[in-house]
């Protein structure tokens, strides 16, 4: 996962073809984190697709427009540095190198899903990707990914975890409860605020009395940046810094992402509550992908026939997770007594 | 061929809906994102975008048709390179995919789909499933389980509630360095309760951890480090408190193996002092053990004696699933004998019979088991001789104890400190009903605290917790000896 980034300027006086000025990535990590981001978006375009077939039902919520935001910052993470986010939760599975395929057919409520059908779109876990769920309660995970970093400390491993939650979560009691204990005990977490505005669809203005979410910590001595989310670049680099500051030692750090989600909350919001201009605003001149795209064709690491060649595989692939998830048995009845306890 | 546009579901209700508009006509270029129609639903309007790329070929359904059926063909979108030829049949077969398993309608159906047990709740309850966890529990997967034996020459050693506790953790926390100890004045304090005395001199800071007043936090930071891999033991200063923490209780701690498909076990121990303690008023005073022992993937203790709350506290830590631990304020400094052995682990669900007797069965848990015994004792001075149950284990629950107890006795007084409605003595009075309906002689009588707040003042406290005589009364009610 974690690949060093070298930002050296040697690059700018020779060589602009193979490594142009100013990108302080790699060819190779910024074409991985593209495609990336371009899975987690045709997945969820396949998702919402499904989703409107009937074949996923229930609560599903989509990341599109935010994809920068988990790519950049897994890119920042070690071996064994653990993940944790709420509902919105695809695209951090995939990041974390999950199956399209797996996850596809959990949220179909099949056999080949990772919780074999038993958890849905917003409960899917992957100890093996250090991949802690999918949390359907507002903020329940940031406790919990503050006792996984108390667990990091506690065995002194080295690592920290990454947990997630959005600008709605960040007025929750259980956050600052977190915050608190976090920095008393200079845990290893970096908190990371996925600002996309609206708390479904209540927007940040109108839910909280200081909008600016990076500073939400500095009563308990945390420090906090705001990101450009829609960068993976800037994600990376931010994210870098601050896991870098919680793997040192000097305890929790929040990066509020400012980013934007094009869809509804779920599937079921009409998003009434924001203008079409506005969400056009984002996807024509902000959208991730097309940032990224254009900085890898500007630094001549590909070419629009080469990123269409990615896509279509990246399709290929989320074609074969979307026909797994149809084809998946539901669980056998016997599951419906199943891992209710550890038998012991 | 043609990309098929579905008329999309757009809740998890909706059948049809009315194609309000069409944002997007023939020979228009869309991608994947672009707003192509507008669909009112039985809820609202909604946007429908596209989800492929490619230039509008075809739009099948006039603007404004009503009743337009979810997965109908709405229109066809050309691919790289097609042109209108190709739309020449397309189209025409309306392609339904096999309809979708679990449909809204089907919500109240096993969760598994059709086919297999269609379960009513009754029979789920009676039959004995394959797997522990639903219905009648056997905590042990069917194997018989029993105290253990105390070796002859065993002396015995007189000990407090509380210290049997403290040792418990302290066993357990030498064999284990996963184990630690968190909450409020666990540490340099020495517990509230001086439950945790001398844990902190023993196993430092790092594994005695005092907390900020935040239950909701700290029960949600224990649940993250047992699924970090640690062994958390949370106590609470009350279970009073652990209202502010239950969302983690119930929703994190106990649902997520379940959720995760079996991957994300929770070993962990909630514990502290539940029910009424001594005219503290009715938030600190409240018997919880209902409200836990409702759900599944916990489980749920709740010891009387100093022998049970070591031997379960450290079968509990050990223990592979989320478990809370119900202790009593009133019972910390009680003295009770206790084998003098090096590793005292008892089996959870399992009920122990604390008095053997054949004319009626009592079953209580925690501090009424003292209660019950006493009532015992003025019942058998008037020729009735009482069974008493400790149940001390609610979740699993060992009905098997039970039943076996009410087909000697035909008779049952089902006590507890907390409120009846809804409570463990309805929850027993139910399964000795449906089970040994027919070994009866008097329909079961429960005994608990009155149906209000406890109060504060020391006469109306006392008319409203159950005590001694309540017990005696609804015995020789259930006899018919009144």
């Amino acid at each position: 996962m974690a690949s060093k980034s070298s930002s050296s300027s040697a690059s700018r006086s020779g060589g602009a073809s193979k490594k142009p000025a100013k990108l302080p990535v790699t060819k190779e990590q910024l074409l991985a984190w593209y495609q990336d981001m371009l899975l987690i978006r045709r997945f969820e375009e396949k998702s919402g697709q499904l989703y409107g077939m009937g074949l996923i039902a229930g609560f599903c919520h989509l990341y599109i427009g935010q994809e920068a935001v988990v790519v950049g910052v897994q890119g920042a993470l070690e071996a064994g540095d653990q993940v944790i986010t709420g509902y919105r939760d695809h695209g951090h599975m995939l990041a974390a190198g999950m199956t399209a395929n797996g996850v596809m057919a959990e949220l179909t409520g099949r056999e080949g899903g990772y919780s074999r059908g038993k958890g849905g779109s917003m409960h899917m876990f992957s100890r093996e990707k250090q991949f802690f769920g999918g949390h359907g309660i507002v903020g329940a995970q940031v406790p919990i990914g503050t006792g996984l970093a108390f667990a990091n400390k506690y065995r002194g491993n080295g690592n920290i975890c990454a947990a997630y939650f959005g600008d709605g979560a960040a007025n929750q009691g259980q956050v600052y409860e977190s915050f608190n204990m976090a920095k008393l005990w200079n845990l290893p977490v970096v908190y990371i605020i996925e600002n996309n505005q609206y708390a479904m669809g209540t927007s940040v203005k109108r839910a909280s009395s200081e909008t600016e979410l990076y500073k939400r910590g500095a009563s308990f001595g945390i420090p906090g940046e705001p990101v450009d989310g829609m960068d993976v670049i800037a994600v990376y680099e931010a994210a870098k810094k601050a896991a870098a500051h919680a793997r040192g030692g000097k305890g929790p750090f929040i990066l509020e992402m400012k980013t934007y989600r094009y869809r509804g909350h779920s599937m079921s919001d009409p998003a009434k509550y924001r203008t079409r201009d506005e969400v056009n605003e984002f996807r024509d001149h902000k959208d991730p992908l097309d940032l990224a795209r254009k900085k890898i064709i500007d630094a001549g690491w590909s070419d629009e026939e080469a990123l269409k060649e990615m896509d279509k595989e990246v399709k290929r692939v989320v074609n074969e997770s979307a026909e797994f998830a149809k084809t998946s048995p539901e669980p056998d009845p016997s599951e419906l007594y199943t891992d209710v306890l550890v038998e012991v | 061929m043609p990309i098929e546009v579905l008329m999309p579901a757009l809740s998890p209700t909706m059948e049809e809906g009315t194609l309000a508009k069409w944002t997007v006509k023939p020979g228009d270029t869309v991608k994947s994102g672009d707003v192509i129609a507008e669909i009112e639903t039985d809820k609202a309007t909604m946007e429908v975008e596209a989800v492929e790329e490619g230039v509008v070929g075809k739009l099948l359904v006039e603007e404004g048709a009503e009743g337009v059926k979810v997965n109908a063909v709405i229109a066809l979108l050309l691919e790289d390179g097609e042109d209108e030829g190709a739309l020449e049949g397309a189209g025409a077969s309306s392609k339904t995919e096999s309809p979708p398993p679990s449909a809204s309608d089907d919500a109240d159906t096993s969760p598994a789909g059709g086919g297999g047990k269609e379960s009513s709740g009754d029979d789920e309850t009676l039959s004995s499933p394959a797997r522990g966890g639903g219905g009648r529990e056997a905590a042990g997967g069917g194997k018989t389980l029993s105290d253990p034996d105390i070796p002859e020459g065993t002396s015995m050693k007189e000990i407090t509630v509380r210290d049997a506790l403290r040792d418990a953790m302290a066993e357990e926390m030498r064999r284990d360095e996963t184990v630690f100890v968190m909450g409020e004045e666990v540490a340099e304090y020495q517990g509230a309760y001086k439950v945790t005395r001398e844990l902190l001199q023993e196993f430092g800071s790092e594994r005695v951890v005092d907390t900020p007043i935040t239950e909701h936090g700290f029960a949600g930071l224990g649940v993250g480090a047992a699924f970090g891999g640690l062994k958390p033991v949370v106590e609470f200063m009350t279970f009073n408190f652990a209202m502010q923490a239950i969302d983690h209780l119930i929703n994190s701690a106990a649902k997520t193996l379940y959720m995760s498909g079996g991957q994300m076990g929770c070993p962990m121990v909630f514990r502290g002092p539940n029910g009424a303690a001594s005219r503290v008023g009715a938030q600190h005073s409240q018997d919880f053990s209902s409200w836990y022992a409702h759900v599944p993937g916990l489980k749920v203790i709740a010891p009387y004696d100093a022998a049970d709350a070591k031997g379960l506290l450290k079968a509990a830590i050990r223990d592979p699933n989320p478990v809370v631990f119900l202790e009593h304020e009133l019972m910390y400094g009680e003295t009770f004998e206790i084998p003098d052995l090096d590793d005292w682990v008892l089996p959870i669900g399992k009920a122990k019979v604390r008095r053997e007797g054949s004319d009626v069965t009592i079953t209580a848990h925690s501090r009424m088991v003292g209660f019950a015994l006493k009532a015992a004792e003025q019942l058998a001075e008037e020729g009735i001789e009482a069974e008493v149950i400790d149940l001390r284990t609610l979740r699993p629950l060992d009905t098997d104890t039970v039943i076996e107890s009410v087909k000697k006795t035909h008779r049952i007084v089902c006590a507890e400190e907390g409120w009846g409605r809804m409570g463990v003595g309805a929850e027993i009075a139910a399964v000795v009903t449906a089970e040994a309906f027919d070994y009866l002689d008097a329909p079961p009588l429960r005994v608990h605290q009155k149906d209000v707040p406890l109060p504060y003042a020391a006469n109306l406290e006392k008319l409203s917790l159950p005590g001694v005589e309540d017990i005696v009364k609804a015995v020789k009610a259930v006899c018919y000896a009144e």
